[in-house]
């Protein structure tokens, strides 16, 4: 008998998905175990993105299949609202709804979505907020906040949806070095509180320190994976070798 | 009693200019009426073209290709042709085709009805455009972070795209609106007796062109500013604060 417990939340097997002619992924297999993080590593254009979009059917796959507690999400008959209750994303640009609050993006889903009680969901979103040290910035609109403010937001909306696995696709790019920071000691504090998370990055700091796992993809296949400290100290593929040498 | 009556007849009387609806109760019911028509006729057009603007752009959007090909033939046919000329094909033609008789007397739709027909048909097209173009500017991402909260297509475009769509296309929208009420005028030429056509019917009586095309003109001036002060108002009112479109 197998205890839920143990299988892997996310399993993906040997997936293929092409732009067009443009091979992006293929036969990319991993599993994520419950309440790890896993960092993926890689140079641009290898499929890392792609990756993490497949996993919440953002992007449709064409071969192969991904299993999200269990349940098979390349599908036809696959419902997206459930698998997007489990899964929540958080994206480089933030991609807050402007004509929001801070308050009201955490609050929009829960209520628009899964139809819950507004002021429930108000009490959540303001302690979601404080979570995310963004207590007092409720009223403010995303336009009149910081990029790591921001992103802390978008965090706080993705975990009003209650997700089992968080998706994290390079969310400290497109910010500066000192704002870096307070969104990576967000992301820790989930994955303490043994959130299960998933994160295409290039901090490798934070990989090395927070991740369970690091899987570095190249021409979308995964060259190499371990545990961090093994990882960094001993790649072997030469591949990797290159990739850490540079950004090291 | 020494009133506003008094004071204009005293000026015709001695300067002879002749602002004859401002001391002569006919003239100024006419001038009244055709004023009120023209507000009428313009209000009409407003909420028709606005209402043709925003199914088309939905239809647009659609993913069925007829509609989408009705939808571009539309404003092909439409906001390509002059509205003078549209106005005398709707009126001449159509009107034609649409008179016939039924027991109870002849069926014929009204100049009125006509001219309101016409131009929210040619503005209307115009509003797709605005519309199509507000909807094209929500930023991809937007629909995407949408999507990944796990709302559906009509939820994206109800709670995300229309709110951010209708902003960007503000500018625009109030600028074809403008134009519409100014192109009320139009009317004149098919016998509405909206503000332009009753002067011209004072000034054939009275002989008082400059008198009636100075009032037209302060007429507009006043009727476009206000109208162009309160779509600045509800611009303000709808501003994200600190977003700028496009980023």
């Amino acid at each position: 008998m197998t205890d839920a417990s143990t299988l892997p939340i996310v399993r993906i097997v040997d997936v293929h998905k092409s732009f067009g002619l443009v091979p992006v992924l293929q036969g990319v297999s991993l599993d994520i175990a419950r309440g790890e993080v896993a960092c993926i590593i890689g140079p641009s254009g290898s499929g890392k993105s792609t990756l993490l979009r497949c996993i919440n059917a953002l992007v449709p796959i064409d071969q192969g299949s991904i299993l999200i507690e269990n349940e098979e999400i390349n599908t036809p008959s696959l419902d997206k609202l459930t698998l997007r209750r489990k899964v929540g994303m958080v994206f480089q640009q933030y991609n807050l709804f402007p004509h929001r609050t801070a308050l009201q993006n955490v609050m929009m889903a829960p209520i628009h979505v899964l139809k819950q009680d507004k002021a429930a969901v108000e009490t959540r979103a303001r302690a979601l907020l404080k979570k995310v040290r963004l207590e007092g910035k409720e009223d403010s609109f995303p336009g009149e906040l910081s990029g790591g403010q921001q992103q802390r937001v978008a965090i706080a909306r993705s975990l009003a949806m209650n997700p089992k696995v968080m998706l994290f696709d390079e969310v400290t790019a497109a910010l500066d070095p000192e704002t870096v920071k307070e969104v990576l000691v967000t992301i820790r504090e989930l994955a303490e509180e043994g959130m299960t998370c998933v994160l295409v990055t290039h901090e490798m700091g934070f990989a090395r320190e927070v991740g369970n796992h690091v899987y570095f993809t190249d021409k979308g296949k995964i060259v190499e994976h371990g545990p961090p400290a093994e990882f960094f100290a001993n790649a072997s593929h030469p591949r990797t070798r290159e990739f850490l040498n540079q950004i090291l | 009693m020494f009133g506003i009556d008094d004071w204009f007849r005293r000026l015709y009387d001695t300067s002879g200019i002749n602002f004859t609806y401002l001391y002569d109760a006919y003239d100024r019911g006419r001038f009244l009426a055709g004023i009120v028509l023209t507000l009428e006729l313009a209000a009409i057009c407003i909420i028709a073209s606005i209402v043709i603007g925003v199914v088309g752009a939905a239809l647009h959007g659609s993913r069925f290709r007829v509609t989408n090909a009705l939808v571009r033939g539309y404003v092909a046919l439409f906001r390509n042709t002059p509205p003078l000329v549209q106005l005398f094909f709707f009126f001449f033609v159509l009107g034609g085709l649409l008179t016939f008789k039924t027991p109870y007397g002849t069926f014929q739709l009204s100049n009125f009805t006509w001219a309101a027909i016409s131009l929210s048909v040619y503005y209307g097209s115009f509003n797709i455009e605005n519309f199509r173009a507000g909807i094209e500017s929500v930023p991809r991402t937007m629909v995407q972070a949408a999507e990944a909260l796990g709302y559906r297509k009509g939820q994206i475009y109800l709670y995300v795209i229309l709110p951010l769509a209708f902003r960007f296309s503000l500018p625009a929208l109030g600028n074809t609106l403008v134009s519409l009420v100014k192109a009320t005028s139009l009317a004149y030429a098919i016998a509405v007796p909206e503000v332009l056509y009753v002067s011209s019917e004072i000034w054939s009586d009275q002989l008082n062109v400059p008198e009636m095309m100075v009032t037209i003109m302060v007429f507009y001036v006043t009727l476009v500013s206000i109208m162009v002060y309160a779509i600045h108002r509800f611009e303000k009112r709808l501003r994200i604060p600190g977003y700028s479109a496009g980023r």
